[in-house]
């Protein structure tokens, strides 16, 4: 820029005419920057207001004034070509300097702002990145979540099933929709153990039986490790397919599938590592694809694969319980069958028993009637000996009978024994006197020997005792010839029991009870010791008996066993063998009355030819009835007897009379209760026992209540009327020596 | 008549009285008791027998004839003649007594009016059984001869 030479031109140069071409070029330079330099402003800020976000506007207005105030310099700048006015080159000057101070301005101030910018750009970047990174990692999140529910679907598939070939079949299946499998195939272990055969795969329908020895190193490596191996294609097991593709087969991985039997399960034991067998599973992944196996997969797998093998024992033991159930059932029915005919047969035999019973024992005894009353008319000799052969034969068929339904009620166990209270002495007698003359036809002496501490009285079964005794006293005269039979009764002492062909006998005498020990000691025929168990038996004969004597019915030990059982007791032989006679002794429980011989007064006298008169010398009785002819009879009956009879008439009387010297009252309870308030004053009366009368109560009340009452009130007895002299004179017979007589209601 | 046939006849009429159910076993035994310290022991308590259904008799009558009938107080004199003929063997008339309970119980005025009525009746005919039998037997005494026992 220069000024026209003229007068106040300060310049050293003058112009130069001949470069108007130059100035031409200068002008319209100038005059296009000026444009550019207006427009570069309108641009920014229409692409400033379109834009959303723009931090820095005043640093545009900045520039914008920059760019102007430049722009207005080349413009003006137009006009100092030529001459201009001093007006012009003012506004030149202004626009320069102002040109000046915002060019600074905005050089100054870019030196803050370019570094601001520069930064947001580098964290755009970086935000950029992360954001791919975030996204890549939920894909992978996205991925596994979906893998899990494979696997829960997956689970849920097999242990919804309890059938084996189910179970594997739905794993194969799921495994390889969820992971996209070419082929997928279990190896199941043969019987043998040795090799592995192909069960099941997944694409091929019908599985040839390939099969695989057991001990391949590959198969080794993955039977050691509980995760999914990867193994090469080309190994045996993974070979399924003849491989069609052009590229490399997919990538394989192989893994263990435990399987467990009921026996690897003990209880409170896991199952055995070292006996555990395996199962394997090959999963192929689609071949000519890129495919690799990821981690997520991997796991998968093995979680699958223990599923499994929890599915398959579940499997397995409710195989196993159902067969045992149905075996069960199979055996409960059987048993049930087999209950249902006992019973019948039971039920048969009762019934047979029952009617062979009445039926066979009615004939008998229309036999043994007869026969009896035939032997009482008269008969020929011959005609005599006819009949008691009859006679003896009926007889023992009768006790044949007898014994076997006895034995079949005892084998039932509905035999109970009855328990009276008996005398023990007359029970041996009573044998001795049924066996003296057999034993004295055949010459063998008899001999009894009582302990003198056995009780005289027992509470047991009389009666079967007796029989008891007597078969085993029967026996022993039947099966000796010649010789003695020795009878001893002791009472058992618990040293004794030491015996030890009885160990686990051990019986504890009481207060209430004693056992009687009887042996039966005979000089006979003997037995062979080796026969001695067969004796109990029934219906076994010895053979080594010899004997023209009656035969034994077989069944006679053996109900006297039973017998003894019953009563708690044992029984046993010894013999030293053939031609040495035998010893049979038992020990039976028997109980011990309470008061001193309550007993049955039976007056029909067992022991035949005992008229003998008894005089009582004078004894002092007291007769108490308010009836004047009863108490005239029983004082009658009394004086007859040789008694000193006081009477009374009441009781104030009687309470009156009574003294010391009575021995025995007799009071009359049939008329209410006067008798035992009665009895209770006279007992207050004496206070000393042995002072005391006895007290016996008459009555005509068959009733156990007056019984007990009288037993309640401390009587010493009870008696039935009518008395006849026989009875009256027992009666005081008993009740002198045994102080007590309860007549048996 | 002379004591052979004394002694059959008493024999016979004593078998007939226990063959028509007026004695029973018990009349025996009474007799095994007289012997030579009490010879007229039966006697003695047939004759309080006598005494002493009479009273009863009479008791029961009054008793029956109340109004209202105090049944149990009938009972207490049947349960009472009962006895006394149980002791000296009267079969008959203690099975009266018998029944004649049971209608006391059930308190059955017509049975017992009834029943009293028989035991009246049995009761005297036992009487002149038994005083029949003690002629008899006075008169084989005074003859000389000795009673015979019922067997």
């Amino acid at each position: 820029m220069w000024f026209k030479a003229t007068e106040s031109c300060n310049c050293i140069e003058p112009q130069w005419p001949a470069d108007e071409l130059l100035v031409k070029y200068q002008y319209i330079s100038d005059f296009f920057i000026a444009l550019a330099y207006f427009s570069i402003p309108l641009e920014l800020i229409y692409f400033v207001k379109k834009s959303a976000v723009f931090p820095y506007r005043w640093v545009l207005v900045q520039f914008g004034a920059f760019i102007v105030l430049c722009g207005a310099t080349h413009l003006i700048n137009l006009w100092t070509f030529a001459v201009h006015t001093r007006t012009v080159a003012m506004v030149m000057t202004a626009a320069k300097v102002l040109t000046a101070v915002v060019s600074c301005a905005t050089a100054l101030m870019l030196v803050h702002i370019i570094p601001d910018l520069l930064s947001v750009k580098t964290r755009e970047l970086f935000l950029k990145n992360k954001a791919a990174e975030l996204d890549r990692e939920m894909g992978l999140i996205r991925t596994q979540e979906e893998t899990g529910r494979h696997v829960r679907m997956l689970t849920h598939e097999i242990r919804s099933t309890l059938d084996r070939h189910t179970i594997l079949k739905t794993t194969l299946i799921e495994l390889g929709r969820t992971l996209a499998l070419e082929e997928c195939a279990l190896w199941m272990p043969t019987r043998t153990g040795l090799e592995l055969q192909l069960a099941y795969t997944l694409r091929q329908q019908n599985p040839v039986g390939y099969t695989v020895p057991i001990h391949l190193p590959v198969i080794n490596q993955v039977f050691s490790s509980n995760r999914a191996v990867k193994i090469s294609p080309n190994c045996p097991v993974a070979r399924l397919r003849p491989h069609t593709g052009k590229y490399l087969p997919g990538e394989v991985v192989a893994v263990r599938v435990p399987l467990l039997n009921l026996s690897n399960f003990q209880i409170y034991d896991w199952p055995e590592v070292s006996t555990r067998s395996y199962a394997l599973m090959v999963l192929m992944l689609p071949s000519d694809s890129a495919r690799q196996w990821h981690v997520h997969e991997l796991e998968l797998v093995e979680v699958v694969a223990d599923q499994v093998a929890v599915a398959l024992s579940h499997a397995a033991i409710l195989e196993e319980s159902m067969r045992a159930r149905n075996l069960l059932i199979e055996q409960n029915v059987a048993l049930d069958l087999a209950r249902r005919e006992a019973e019948t047969a039971i039920h048969a035999r009762n019934d047979f028993l029952a009617v062979m019973n009445h039926e066979m024992r009615t004939p008998m005894h229309a036999i043994i009637a007869l026969s009896s009353l035939l032997q009482e008319t008269e008969l020929t000799v011959e005609q005599r000996l006819m009949v008691e052969t009859i006679l003896k034969s009926s007889n023992l068929l009768a006790t044949l009978i007898n014994d076997v339904l006895d034995l079949s009620r005892l084998e039932d166990g509905s035999l109970q024994l009855e328990t009276t209270t008996f005398s023990l002495h007359s029970v041996f007698r009573e044998v001795l006197n049924l066996i003296k003359p057999v034993a004295s036809v055949k010459r063998l002496s008899l001999t009894l020997h009582l302990a003198s501490d056995l009780p005289a009285y027992a509470v047991g079964d009389e009666k079967r005792l007796m029989q008891t005794i007597l078969n085993v006293v029967g026996n022993a005269v039947k099966f000796s010839k010649e010789g003695s039979i020795s009878i001893t009764a002791i009472v058992a002492k618990p040293e004794s029991f030491k015996d030890a062909r009885i160990p686990e006998f051990l019986p504890v005498p009481s207060d209430s009870h004693f056992y009687l020990r009887v042996q039966v000691k005979d000089s006979g025929s003997g037995i062979n010791p080796q026969d001695i168990p067969k004796l109990f038996t029934k219906f076994a004969q010895s053979q080594a008996v010899q004997t023209k004597g009656p035969a034994g019915s077989g069944l006679g030990l053996a109900i006297c066993r039973r017998f003894v059982n019953l009563m708690e007791g044992h029984i046993w032989i010894e013999s030293e063998g053939i031609g040495k006679g035998c010893t049979v002794t038992f020990i039976v429980k028997l109980g011990i009355p309470d008061r001193p011989n309550e007993s049955k007064l039976a007056f029909a006298p067992k022991v035949p030819g005992n008229h003998v008169s008894t005089n009582f010398g004078g004894l002092k009785v007291l007769v108490m009835d308010d009836n004047g002819v009863n108490r005239s009879v029983t004082k009658g009956l009394l004086l007859h007897l040789g008694c000193d009879v006081t009477t009374a008439g009441s009781s104030e009387e009687c309470l009156r009379i009574v003294s010391p010297e009575h021995r025995v009252v007799f009071m009359d309870v049939c008329t209410g209760l006067d008798g035992y308030e009665l009895a209770m004053r006279i007992q207050e009366k004496f206070k000393k026992r042995q002072d005391r009368p006895l007290i016996v109560a008459l009555t005509g009340n068959t009733n156990k209540v007056t019984k007990e009452n009288c037993m309640r009130v401390g009587m010493d007895g009870l008696i039935l009327k009518p008395l006849s002299v026989d009875k009256m004179r027992g009666v005081l017979s008993e009740l002198l020596e045994h102080r007590v007589l309860f007549e048996a209601i | 008549m002379d004591v052979l046939q004394l002694q059959r006849k008493l024999r016979e009429h004593q078998a007939a009285m226990l063959r028509e159910g007026f004695l029973d076993d018990q009349f025996s035994q009474l007799q095994k008791l007289q012997d030579e310290s009490s010879p007229d022991f039966v006697i003695e308590v047939v004759k309080m027998f006598f005494d002493d259904s009479e009273k009863l008799l009479n008791n029961m009558t009054r008793a029956l004839g109340q109004v209202p009938v105090d049944f149990k107080q009938v009972d207490a004199h049947v349960h009472q003649y009962k006895g006394s003929s149980a002791s000296v063997g009267a079969a008959r008339v203690k099975n009266v007594c018998a029944t004649f309970r049971n209608f006391c119980e059930t308190q059955n005025l017509e049975g017992c009016v009834r029943c009293l009525q028989q035991l009246q009746n049995e009761y005297s005919l036992l009487k002149n059984n038994l005083q029949y039998l003690f002629r008899l037997q006075e008169q084989i005494q005074a003859a000389g001869g000795s009673i015979p026992t019922i067997e």
